[in-house]
Order: C-alpha cells, then structure tokens, then sequence
C-alpha cells in the first residue's frame, strides 16, 4: 500500500485529491462489528438521556489515550461510505491530531475529507466547535478527556453517579461562588459546566465558555467520547443547554479588544500568538477554515474592486 | 426455554452486506432517535421473515447480539429462530431482562419492562413496535429534545390508553423506556424524553 496518496494540504474542494487509498486487513472503519454494535446501543441511550454520561467498554486504539480515543471510536461507528468527515484540533485543520485522525478514517472507512464545515456530514472536534453554525443532519463528535464534571468536586465515581441520580448539584454551585468570592467572577475559561434540558449537569469537554452558547439548541447532533473514562453522551438537536451561573453573576463569554489580525472577524475565538521574543503578539482566529475563507472572500472582493 | 436444533434451510437471509447495512440501519434508528417523530426509510435489500416488518428486523440484525437479551411478544415468537440465527441473542423469558423487546401484536404495559435505575438510566428495554402504519403530519403532536417547537406523527394500531401510558413512562424520567415504532420499511422513535399529545 502507498503511504501518501492524499496531498493533506490541497485545497478542500476536489474529491479526487481528498481521498486516500484504504488498507486491506482491517474492518470498515477500523473497529470490529460486535464493538461497533456495543457502541452504537451507547450511543442511542445517550440520546434518549441527554447529557447522561452511559458506560461503554472502550477499546484500544491505535493512538494513545488523550488523543482523541473517544471521539474515534464514536466517528468510527457513525460514520458510513457516504459521510464527509472534517476533524478540527482546538479549531485547526492542519494539526498533528487533526491530519492523523482524519488520514485514519480515509485510510479504513474510505471516506472524502473536507476542512469545510458546511461540506462535512460528521465533525469531529478536541477542545473547540466551529465558528460556521452546523446545520440540520450534522453530527458534531467531540473528544473528552474528562467527562465526569463533578469529578475535581468529589473524586469517587460512585458518589457522582448519585449526586446525577438524584440531581443533586449543590457543590457545583458551591465551587462557582467560590470563584465569585475569590476572584470577582466565575473564573473557569473552559470546560465550563452546563445544565442539559434541565436535567444533567454535563461537561461540555475543554472548549473555551466562547463556544458554549453554540451548543444551545444547536440542529446538530452533538456526541461525545471518552475513551479512557469509557463514557458517551450526547445532547440532541434543537435541545436546551444552559451554563450554570448566578442570577447577579450571569453567564459571559470572553471578549477581545481587537479583532482578528488575519481577517478582520470580530466575533471569533481568538488565538495568541507570540510573534517573537520582543513581546510582539498577535489575534487570530483559533477556527483556521473559518479565516482562511473570509481572507479568500476579502481577497475576492479587492480583486473584483480592482478590476 | 429447550432449543431445538436449529433448520438452517429455513432460515431467512439476514443482511447481504452486514457491515455496510448494520451502520445504514443504525444511522436511520440514531437520525430518528436524535429527532423525535422524524420517520426514517431503511434502505437497504432484506426479505424479513414473518411476523417481523423489515424495519425491525433489520434494527434487531444492526443492534442486538449476545450482549442483549430480546422479548418477544406472543405475536412475534415465530422470529426467535431467525434473530437467534443471525444475531446470537438470547430470548429473555422476563421482560425485566430484555434490554431489546419485539412486539408484532398489541403494545403491551411497559412497567414490566427494565426501566433502568437512578444511577444506570440506560439500562432500560427499547421496545420496538410493529405499528399499522406511520405518517407524518398525523394525530399525535410531539415535543421535547430533538424537536424545536413541535413534530407531528400519525400511529396506526396504539392502544387507546396510550396517552396515559406513556406520560407515566415521562414522569420516571430518568428512568424508563424507549420506543421505537416500526411499520413496513419505515421507523420513528419515541425516546423517553418526548412527550406526546393526540
């Protein structure tokens, strides 16, 4: 088998330069049918209980634990011949993480790649959800280092699963005032916790509190997967989630005081980037399709003006 | 319950392609599940053996194996050989173990049926109910996760209590069941969730 039939880093666009040769020796999406089976009835009750954190019997992937174990179990289980798969890592298309888990899938399902959002049938996401709003049919996965958000509260797995049974969420409340009497606000700035349909407190995995307003009512299906706690969730489409706050200490999300450096966009996550050893940093946004196509539109608009 | 061996010859065919088809299928139950009254199309080639519609069938050869016991009504009992056949499953004799339940007649009580815990909510039975027939814009006006405002679905064949039956099932939440209501090639889900109005 060839290693590099794919140019990563061609345009998204041409289907052709998009796929990559499939290996022989392995299943349809690498992981074996009873698995797949196992995970896809976890994966049903999670949406039937949304935010519910359902048990499941992960497997060994061929990457190690917090890369994205979770998350690849639940594309690998999704995902058909027909889907387009996108995977972004903290908004990037073009990192390690990314470039990997998305060549694994051309590689064993087979499946055209893109790094447009709205071309993508399944998203597969660490630590960020897209600046482009998903729509109807999407599936939105996310990768899950630690699923449980009460666990930093109390550390014993059979006490949370009580405090979810019986909704019993005073601590969390507890350790947000905490923040407001030490520092002034709620300082968590990502992993910030979330009430699902009013039901289940749930972490939304690490992306930054920017991006939990987007969750909310979302049409996307949004799962999740946490290889090595062994946990999937899911919130449905059109379904209610609110972050956790006080009614004189409202939820916020982070601003900037410029926009982006590259595209001008006021209204995205920004990225810090250290220029040099001088001080000199720059904004940009953390969602490389999202500028990279408002820089291609800009840049049409000067040549259309020109000519 | 005695097994007796098994006639191979017949047996009705399962999935021709069973990879490519389970994840079809599958895909179909989760768009269904994730949008509450929302009717999904099985798309795929599968001469169900009777009593079974070709829509549970193929959710029965896409999900269940030897990890899941499955109930079956009176009216289903002829399919045990098949799903025993194609899927390895073990018949539960209690509907408190079933984790899957098949039900070609009448929609029975579903407190009998595993409701799951407090602590294990998914441990609870998906009922799939071979139903008369499924339209959209019918009778029943549906709302919950998955629907943004309301969704209509038409049910032929649920009991006349049925309204009743499954408020109570909404009132467990967390716990209770799931249903999903097949008819022909066609399915749509009730998760727990949804609450329902005629």
């Amino acid at each position: 088998m060839t290693m590099s039939a794919t140019d990563e880093s061609a345009p998204a666009g041409d289907d052709e330069q998009h796929r990559t040769a499939t290996i022989d020796g392995y299943n349809f999406a690498f992981l074996d049918e009873q698995t797949k089976r196992m995970i896809r009835r976890a994966i049903l009750k999670a949406v039937a209980i949304p935010g519910y954190q359902v048990p499941f019997g992960s497997r060994e992937m061929p990457l190690p634990y917090g890369w994205g174990t979770g998350g690849i179990q639940v594309t690998a289980s999704v995902i058909g011949p027909d889907d387009v798969l996108k995977v972004i890592d903290q908004g990037a298309d073009d990192t390690t993480n990314a470039v990997n888990i998305r060549r694994f899938f051309a590689k064993t399902a087979g499946v055209d790649t893109t790094e447009r959002t709205k071309e993508a049938t399944i998203v597969q996401t660490r630590h960020r959800v897209p600046e482009t709003p998903l729509a109807e049919g999407q599936i939105l996965v996310y990768q899950v280092p630690i699923p449980e958000p009460l666990r930093w509260i109390e550390p014993r797995e059979t006490e949370t699963r009580k405090m979810h049974a019986l909704e019993e969420y005073g601590t969390m409340q507890v350790s947000l005032y905490e923040d407001i009497a030490k520092f002034g606000r709620i300082a968590k700035g990502y992993n910030y916790p979330v009430l699902v349909n009013g039901r289940y407190v749930m972490s939304p995995s690490p992306i930054p509190k920017f991006d939990n307003p987007k969750m909310d009512r979302n049409p996307a299906l949004q799962l999740f997967g946490a290889g090595r706690e062994k946990r999937i969730y899911a919130i449905p489409p059109h379904t209610p989630v609110k972050s956790l706050d006080f009614d004189d200490y409202p939820f916020d999300v982070e601003t900037w005081n410029q926009p982006c450096a590259l595209c001008g966009a006021t209204d995205t996550f920004l990225d810090e980037v250290v220029l040099d050893d001088k001080g000199g940093r720059m904004f940009c946004c953390s969602d490389t399709e999202y500028c990279a196509e408002r820089q291609a539109r800009a840049a049409g608009r000067a040549r259309g003006d020109a000519a | 319950m005695p097994t007796q061996p098994l006639d191979a010859s017949r047996i009705a065919p399962g999935f021709a392609d069973p990879v490519l088809d389970a994840q079809s299928v599958f895909r179909g139950v989760l768009a269904a599940m994730a949008r509450p009254g929302a009717i999904a199309e099985i798309d795929i080639a599968l001469e169900p053996p009777a009593p079974l519609n070709a829509a549970t069938a193929a959710v029965c050869l896409a999900l269940a194996d030897f990890d899941t016991p499955v109930w079956l009504d009176a009216a289903a009992a002829p399919a045990a050989d098949f799903l025993r056949f194609h899927c390895g499953c073990p018949i539960a004799d209690d509907p408190a173990e079933a984790r899957f339940a098949v039900i070609a007649g009448a929609l029975p009580a579903l407190p009998p049926f595993a409701q799951g815990s407090d602590e294990y909510p998914d441990t609870s039975t998906t009922l799939l109910f071979q139903a008369g027939g499924l339209r959209p814009d019918g009778g029943w006006s549906l709302a919950g996760p998955g629907i943004a405002q309301t969704a209509r679905i038409g049910i032929d064949g649920l009991p006349a209590d049925f309204a009743m039956a499954w408020r109570r099932n909404n009132a467990l939440f967390p716990r209770g069941v799931d249903l999903v209501i097949t008819a022909d090639r066609r399915l749509c889900c009730l998760p727990r969730t949804t609450t329902v109005r005629s």
